[in-house]
């Protein structure tokens, strides 16, 4: 039995290695959800390389030397981005400060971590791994592709803005622990946020002075140097809140000092969609299955979805994994669309939402001539309990299968499917909320 | 005071139908008790199903309000939960499910703590459980008892269908985080053992003819009494195989009856289940997967009941967020891993309800018993179907399908 699972993977293994080379892959007759154009009932998609080179109906013209793949009854759409998850034990921050931008989870992700294979049978093919919220910055993010990786060299994919990742922020009660540096009250967290982008200000005004005479640069700050970029408008701050004052509070210091901001949780958002609407601030939600385990989240809504999207804010879903489960992000899209979001809206929230947030609508987040060939296969509806995800591709290579045993084990569990010793188990267990 | 009482909850269900006499017209009746039934009526008098059948076989008699539906479903019933016990808010002064101040405290009752007014009752209410099997929660050799309530608007003593239902039981890692002793595996068993061989003395001493030999009244043995005497079941939470296995050791050492909760190894030990005929509560497969579950599948469900275990999801407990799972939920993902669709429905209904000794009661769709029912808009599976409207004992206490 053994064997015959081995002899399989490696020609599952053998054949993914063979498409993404050279051959053109097509596949036929399934219900393509583009995201950037309407569903395409019996469409085709071709690609070639690790690139898309063509989306469209049954006429599309499917070259000589292509290897053809039926779909018929199946729907093709775009990988899933989720804009927050923490697969991979993405450490940031220590005990040390309540301000950590120098910290990278780059530094700490296990690129090898089984939990990416959950991500994987979950349809997600592009993530964005931050550090917790126990901090008022808590460290640099990192944005990931669902490739296979030895090191994290193999996983991260740089942005049009030329980085490839963001700065994540936390406020409400997560950081105010009161103790060690740490704010203790909500006003404090505001100014001590406000004093180290005052600082980063400066530095910026003194890179920008030297100009070309690098005799005249400041010297190097690790802690000041990410922050410049956020300030450039290059790096994006990430920035978890729940409550409605602090939710207006994270629009109000981005306003302040200029930077570009994602909300994260935005648990209130159903409150205050208008004000979030007017600052113009995508919001990354997250659908829980029950209120209550936290305080200050007791007034979460899952019409957050459906109130953002009709306001016009740019929405995209997380798993926020451990809290919710890779597994199960396109379900919550469902649980949105249930409270009232639209399906063509909860879709572009899975997909190209998320990919806009994170700078990489030019290359991920629908299915069109030149994007990366990340894609995911469904047995149906993508909002029906029966739907699966049958394979996804990570550009143009079949990263998940669900006729393969063992990729099908990370999607059902089971025995020692698992490591026990999981580094990143993430269950907040440690946050103020908890006690 | 009851009187006051009555008049209060008159009050209180004023916004909703006040129905002593129903007829429920639906597309589809899972009776769960027997096939369904399709175009079907449930006619429902004074708290309890007056009739049920097709619309050729029942007719509807005049006076009785119509309220039409695509589907109908027993009212749901959470095999184990925390809810009442574990508050929403979760803060010190709404966690009444775990007593720390010792391991071993089966004289807590579920009564004296449980919290109808909690938001999370109303929450899971609204779709679909009317009857709860909650209390005392994991993390203790003994937490202490459990009871069952109905989730209808009331005060703890209208709501209880069974005041001591069973001991709330843990053995796994979660009880060494705990307690300082016990700090090992080994401890755990050693501790249970010695209590209730402690139990065993008491009970021999209170047979004594010899009544000035009696003990003193020990509430802690009067209530492990209760389980060795075969009163009331031991619910153990245990999750690893090597746990499930002395959970099983311990019930056939102290012959008690073992409902084994959690039990998300128990694919592996179907024979050694079958042996001492265990009862198994399957814990939400939505949990995080990690801890002693980190073994679990979602196909558990499937395998267990098609060895012939019958099978009962709950929503168990979670520390953090969510604070509960949604009952139906999970037994709409065992479904789409692999049980059978009717059984999924029987999973949280028919199949607790005889695990707890309330099926004369409540659990299917039957004459006589009482009037819970669950109407939707569609598949009661299905992600983007509704929960209409739920009624328990004959009165409708939520409607969400304006």
């Amino acid at each position: 039995m053994r064997k015959k699972l081995w002899l399989l993977s490696l020609s599952v293994l053998a054949g993914s290695v063979l498409f993404a080379q050279t051959k053109p892959v097509a596949f036929k007759g399934g219900t393509i959800y583009p995201i950037a154009g309407k569903p395409i009932t019996n469409g085709t998609l071709i690609v070639q390389e690790g690139k898309i080179i063509a989306v469209g109906d049954a006429s599309l013209k499917i070259p000589a030397d292509a290897i053809v793949q039926d779909a018929k009854g199946k729907v093709i759409m775009p990988g899933i981005v989720d804009t927050h998850s923490h697969l991979g034990g993405p450490e940031g921050g220590d005990n040390s400060s309540a301000l950590n931008p120098d910290t990278r989870a780059f530094d700490a992700i296990n690129p090898t971590s089984d939990g990416f294979k959950k991500a994987l049978a979950g349809g997600l093919t592009t993530l964005n791994i931050m550090p917790g919220s126990g901090h008022l910055m808590s460290g640099q993010t990192v944005y990931v592709k669902m490739r296979e990786a030895k090191v994290m060299e193999d996983l991260i994919i740089v942005n049009e803005k030329g980085v490839f990742g963001g700065m994540k922020m936390a406020n409400g009660t997560n950081p105010m622990r009161g103790t060690n540096g740490f704010p203790g009250t909500r006003a404090k967290s505001a100014a001590m946020d406000r004093d180290l982008f005052v600082k980063a200000q400066e530095y910026k005004k003194k890179i920008e002075k030297a100009g070309k005479d690098s005799s005249k640069l400041p010297e190097r700050d690790l802690r000041l140097e990410p922050l410049v970029e956020v300030l450039q408008g290059k790096r994006v701050v990430h920035f978890h809140t729940h409550k409605e004052n602090d939710i207006l509070t994270a629009i109000r210091l981005s306003q302040e000092f200029g930077f570009r901001v994602v909300l994260h949780h935005v648990s209130e958002g159903w409150k205050v969609y208008e004000q979030i609407a007017k600052a113009n601030v995508p919001c990354s939600i997250i659908v829980i299955e029950s209120p209550g385990g936290k305080l200050e989240a007791m007034d979460y809504s899952v019409t957050n979805g459906a109130a953002l999207s009709n306001a016009g804010v740019l929405t995209g879903f997380h798993t926020d994994d451990g809290v919710t489960d890779s597994r199960l992000l396109i379900r919550n899209a469902a649980m949105a669309v249930k409270a009232g979001m639209s399906k063509e809206k909860a879709l572009e929230a899975l997909t190209i939402n998320g990919a806009k947030m994170l700078d990489l609508s030019s290359r991920i987040g629908s299915l069109e001539k030149g994007k990366d060939a990340d894609f995911i296969i469904l047995s149906g509806d993508p909002f029906s309990v029966y739907t699966k995800v049958e394979q996804t591709w990570v550009e143009g290579k079949k990263r998940y299968d669900i006729k393969n045993p063992e990729d099908k084990a990370f999607l059902v569990g089971g025995y020692k499917v698992y490591s026990t010793d999981r580094e990143e188990y993430h269950n907040h267990d440690d946050e103020i909320g908890n006690q | 005071m009851k009187k006051t009482y009555k008049l209060f909850s008159c009050f209180l269900f004023a916004p909703f139908i006040i129905s002593a006499q129903t007829a429920i017209k639906a597309g589809t009746i899972y009776t769960v008790s027997g096939a369904a039934i399709k175009n079907g009526i449930v006619l429902v008098k004074d708290g309890k199903i007056e009739n049920v059948g097709t619309d050729r076989e029942v007719s509807i008699p005049k006076n009785y309000t119509i309220v039409e539906a695509k589907v109908v479903t027993p009212g749901f019933i959470d095999a184990r939960s925390v809810v009442g016990f574990s508050g929403a808010l979760n803060i010190p002064t709404d966690q009444d499910q775990l007593e720390k101040s010792s391991p071993i405290q089966p004289e807590l009752r579920a009564v004296d703590a449980y919290n109808p007014e909690d938001k999370l009752v109303k929450y899971v209410r609204d779709y679909g459980v009317t009857t709860m099997h909650t209390g005392h929660g994991v993390g203790a050799l003994v937490s202490g008892q459990t009871m069952i309530v109905k989730t209808k608007p009331g005060k703890v003593d209208d709501v209880t269908l069974v005041p001591m239902e069973m001991l709330a039981m843990t053995i796994g890692t979660a009880v060494q985080s705990n307690f300082q002793s016990p700090g090992t595996k080994a401890k755990q068993i050693a501790m249970i053992r010695a209590e209730l061989l402690k139990t065993q003395a008491y009970m021999q001493k209170q047979n004594d003819k010899d009544s000035s030999k009696h003990p003193a009244t020990d509430l802690k043995y009067e209530a492990l009494s209760k389980l060795l005497k075969g009163e009331v079941k031991a619910l153990i939470t245990v999750n690893s195989s090597n746990d499930i296995m002395n959970a099983i050791r311990l019930a056939k050492e102290f012959n008690f009856k073992l409902v084994i909760n959690g039990a998300a190894e128990a694919y592996k030990l179907i024979d050694e289940i079958k042996s001492v005929k265990a009862e198994v509560i399957l814990h939400a497969t939505m949990a995080r997967n990690g801890g002693d579950m980190v073994n679990m599948t979602r196909e558990s469900a499937a395998i267990l009941t098609a060895a012939g275990i019958p099978v009962s999801i709950e929503t168990g407990f979670e520390g953090y967020v969510p604070k509960t799972h949604v009952l139906i939920y999970e037994a709409a993902l065992a479904v789409a891993y692999g049980l059978p669709y009717d059984e999924g429905l029987k999973c949280i209904t028919l199949n607790p309800a005889k695990l707890l000794g309330i099926d004369k009661r409540v659990g299917s769709i039957e004459k006589g018993k009482d009037a819970d029912l669950v109407l939707f808009d569609g598949d009661p599976y299905e992600y983007l179907t509704n929960v209409c409207k739920v009624m328990i004992d004959g009165i409708w206490v939520s409607d969400n399908c304006k």
